[in-house]
């Protein structure tokens, strides 16, 4: 059986259009023309003012802010609310030292990798597969129902899944006929990570859908009259031409997902500490027990993560370009 | 020329911004502090209960807005004065509701009259200075007549380094209720009152043969909250004749307590006396409530808050008409006769909470006033009239009480009650204390947990200042 390899020819390097000295008489016009809108240095600095004012208030300064937060005992109530001490970085020594710390860690790998990257992007690239030669009808119905479940308020959505797992009167037990089951008690992490999955495979799957409309038909068509079947055309056609958008979906969702806050409204945490995943962890160490000292020294940790994570999307997305 | 354009190109630039955000905040002025209205000689007070109509407490929320705010606003305009007075009403656990007064005094805002405070918040409250002594917020309070009525002991709780903080509302007590129904189906007697902890198991044992009935309910875990430490191992630690907080000490994995997490282990280990589940769930305590309500759980550890404000015939969270003929009481019993603190052979706890003035109040005299009008005689037993309970007034309990389940709070259980230590830490010990209930839940040995315990506690409090 022939293997069909479709993408094999890759474009020649371009030839250097101009000669070196050429080169560098267009760099010193292309300096001489970046002041494109004639604007001047001042003029444009008024303007991009605005914008720098706003991220040195709501993003500059709290991030400062959080890292002074983070080296005192500070406490919502009593003394240490009043006067919070200078600590050093015991907050951090007690945050690598601490199993909750660790846990909770623990348990936000294991939720995004489950949730966003093998949930949320599988199923919006499978449905984004399948739609593609649906009927129109058909495809606007998946598509709206994905939609709905990703347009509704969190809130809105954490009720009806906290009526559909209820361990008496729940819609899933009925369903089911597994009476008495209490799922988020019983399979906390589990019923989180498929209520993320639910929440946010929509935007996946439009990413995925556009991504898919870009790829050339004719190479779709080349690869189908040789006779190349699904998993050859997946992987020979679909996904090189689509490679920027899985990266831009990875980070997105990793980022998103490693941020998502409404597990909180279906478990709270619990029981125990199983879905403590780390925002939560945050929220109920700040202000359920009122340690806002080691609350901020752990979102400064949580905002290192989230910032390498776009590094890493960042540095990846060079190099492809530069390919 | 050009630089004075550039100039106000630069401010409106810089302009535009403060724009936006005074478009967006600006809502906020006036609702709070009422220094808006208060140029046209009309006042603005906001009073806060963690209470709501249709919700929690609804009995509570319906007296502030139906009674108390009508009334209020009629006397003051009889005197001459325009006040009008708003209702923030919540229905959200103690712990939240907590967190929530934190931030607003914190930043300065909040209501006037602050209610729904639990005197154990008192200390932390004072020592972050969100909450200033009566005498500082406003001195005339000192002279209110309505202090002869409140014993020592009640003011006490809401008390800090002796300084009255606000006024309390009044005092509860915890028993074991139980449905004579289910207890008169396993063949036990309807005047039921057990002498030891295995008295309890033993009931629990034959309530366990009827279908579909949990036999004792005794709150564990975080979920649960203060219920878990209030209701549960407080009043089974005092069974043993330990308490938390001893001789300037904070006791750690005493024997008493692991002969509490012991029967912790015993309700819920193997022989499935309690719903481990129920412990767990965000719902837990409305749930058990609700069970208890509908003949599903046979006894209940829970203070008269559950008698006269759950399944009283018009609750809204689990409303029982048969309440009187269902319901039975007993009082808790030590470990076994006479190992109680003191030597007792029965023990609860008791706890209360009461108003606090905002000491970021503009009208520090209106909101006083406001604060002794809901404490008067007058509205107490407006307030108490369908709902009765043993308040902090002494002339008001005289008259009110006639309940008997009330009464027999007043007359046999505060007697034998204890309080919770005031002090700054405690809140973090029983958060402590309730995940020591939970491991133990878990499977965790009741000696594991009690180590566990230890540590944690040294954590929050120094080794210096645990008991060996």
């Amino acid at each position: 059986m022939p293997r069909t390899s479709l993408n094999k020819q890759e474009p020649p390097e371009d030839p250097p259009l101009v000669s070196t000295p050429e080169r560098g008489f267009l760099r010193r016009r292309r300096r001489l023309n970046e002041d494109a809108a004639g604007l001047g240095r001042a003029r444009a600095g008024a303007f991009v003012a605005p914008a720098l004012v706003l991220i040195a208030i709501f993003l500059v300064f709290p991030a400062l802010w959080t890292l002074y937060l983070g080296v005192t005992n500070w406490r919502l109530t009593g003394l240490a609310a009043a006067e919070p001490e200078f600590v050093g970085l015991d907050n951090y020594v007690d945050a690598v030292t601490d199993d909750r710390f660790v846990g909770s860690l623990t348990r936000t790998l294991v939720f995004v990798a489950c949730s966003a990257i093998a949930g949320q992007m599988l199923l919006g690239f499978a449905i984004a597969w399948l739609m593609r030669r649906a009927s129109k009808a058909v495809r606007g119905f998946v598509e709206t129902l994905v939609l709905i479940a990703w347009i509704l308020p969190a809130s809105v959505i954490a009720w009806l899944w906290l009526a559909m797992l209820d361990r008496r009167n729940g819609s899933l037990n009925a369903i089911l006929g597994t009476e008495d089951t209490a799922w988020l008690l019983e399979y906390p992490m589990q019923s989180i990570i498929a209520f993320n999955i639910f929440n946010g495979t929509a935007f996946s799957m439009l990413l995925f859908s556009s991504a898919l409309a870009s790829i050339p038909p004719s190479q779709l068509e080349t690869a189908k009259m040789s006779g190349a079947g699904t998993w050859a055309t997946l992987r020979d056609v679909v996904f090189p031409n689509i490679r920027g958008h899985i990266l831009t979906a990875v980070l997105l969702v990793t980022l998103w997902t490693f941020n998502v806050f409404t597990p909180y409204l279906l478990t709270g945490g619990g029981p125990g500490q199983e879905t403590e995943i780390f925002p939560v962890f945050i929220y109920n160490l700040a202000l359920k027990t009122g340690e806002l000292g080691q609350g901020a020294a752990f979102s400064l940790i949580m905002i290192v993560i989230n910032l390498i994570i776009a590094l890493v999307y960042l540095r990846v997305l060079r190099e492809r370009r530069h390919t | 020329m050009k630089t004075y354009i550039t100039r106000g190109r630069f401010a409106a630039a810089l302009l535009v911004p403060a724009l936006v955000l005074a478009a967006c905040g600006g809502d906020d002025d006036d609702s709070s502090d009422g220094a808006a209205g208060s140029e046209d000689g009309q006042v603005a007070l906001v009073v806060a209960e963690n209470a709501i109509q249709g919700g929690k407490n609804a009995e509570a929320a319906e007296w502030v807005e139906d009674w108390v705010i009508p009334e209020f606003e009629a006397m003051k305009a009889d005197e001459g004065v325009e006040v009008t007075v708003g209702f923030e009403g919540s229905g959200v656990d103690d712990e939240d509701y907590k967190t929530a007064l934190a931030l607003d005094l914190q930043t300065g805002e909040g209501a006037d009259v602050i209610g729904g405070f639990d005197g154990i918040w008192t200390g932390e409250f004072a020592q972050a200075e969100y909450i200033q002594p009566l005498s500082e917020v406003y001195p005339e309070s000192e002279s209110w007549d309505g202090w002869d009525q409140i014993t020592e002991n009640v003011q006490q709780n809401l008390s800090f380094n002796d300084e009255r903080y606000g006024i309390p509302g009044g005092t509860d007590g915890r028993v074991i209720y139980f449905n004579k129904e289910l207890f008169a189906e396993a063949g036990l007697p309807e005047d039921w009152q057990p002498t030891s902890w295995d008295e309890i198991l033993d009931a629990a044992r034959a309530l366990k043969d009827l279908d579909g009935v949990v036999p004792l309910q005794i709150n564990a875990g975080t979920a649960m909250g203060e219920a878990t430490t209030m209701q549960g191992f407080l009043p089974l630690l005092a069974g043993t004749g330990a308490t938390v907080w001893e001789d300037d000490v904070w006791q750690g994995a005493s024997p008493g307590m692991e002969q509490v997490l012991d029967f912790y282990a015993t309700v819920y280990g193997d022989e499935e006396l309690g719903d481990p589940l129920l412990q767990q769930e965000a719902a837990g305590r409305d749930n058990s409530f609700l069970q208890f309500s509908e003949g599903e759980i046979g006894m209940l550890i829970e203070g008269d808050y559950l008698w006269r404000s759950v399944i009283n015939a018009d609750s809204d969270i689990a409303p029982m008409e048969n309440r009187d003929e269902v319901i039975g009481w007993a009082l808790i019993p030590a470990m076994e006769p006479g190992a109680g603190i003191d030597g007792q052979d029965f023990v609860s706890m008791s706890g209360g909470g009461g108003q606090v003035l905002n000491p970021n109040t503009e009208h520090p005299d209106l909101a006083w006033e406001l604060m002794a009008f809901m404490n008067s005689p007058e509205a107490l037993l407006e307030r108490h009239k369908d709902d009765p309970r043993i308040t902090s007034r002494a002339d008001v309990n005289e008259e009110l009480i006639d309940d008997p389940m009330i009464t027999f709070i007043a007359e046999e259980v505060l007697p034998i009650s204890f309080f919770r230590p005031g002090l700054e830490e405690y809140p973090e010990v029983s958060i402590a204390l309730q995940e020591a209930t939970e491991t133990v839940v878990g499977g965790t040995s009741p000696a594991d947990a009690a180590q566990q315990y230890q540590s944690t506690l040294e954590g929050i409090v120094g080794a210096e200042n645990v008991a060996e």
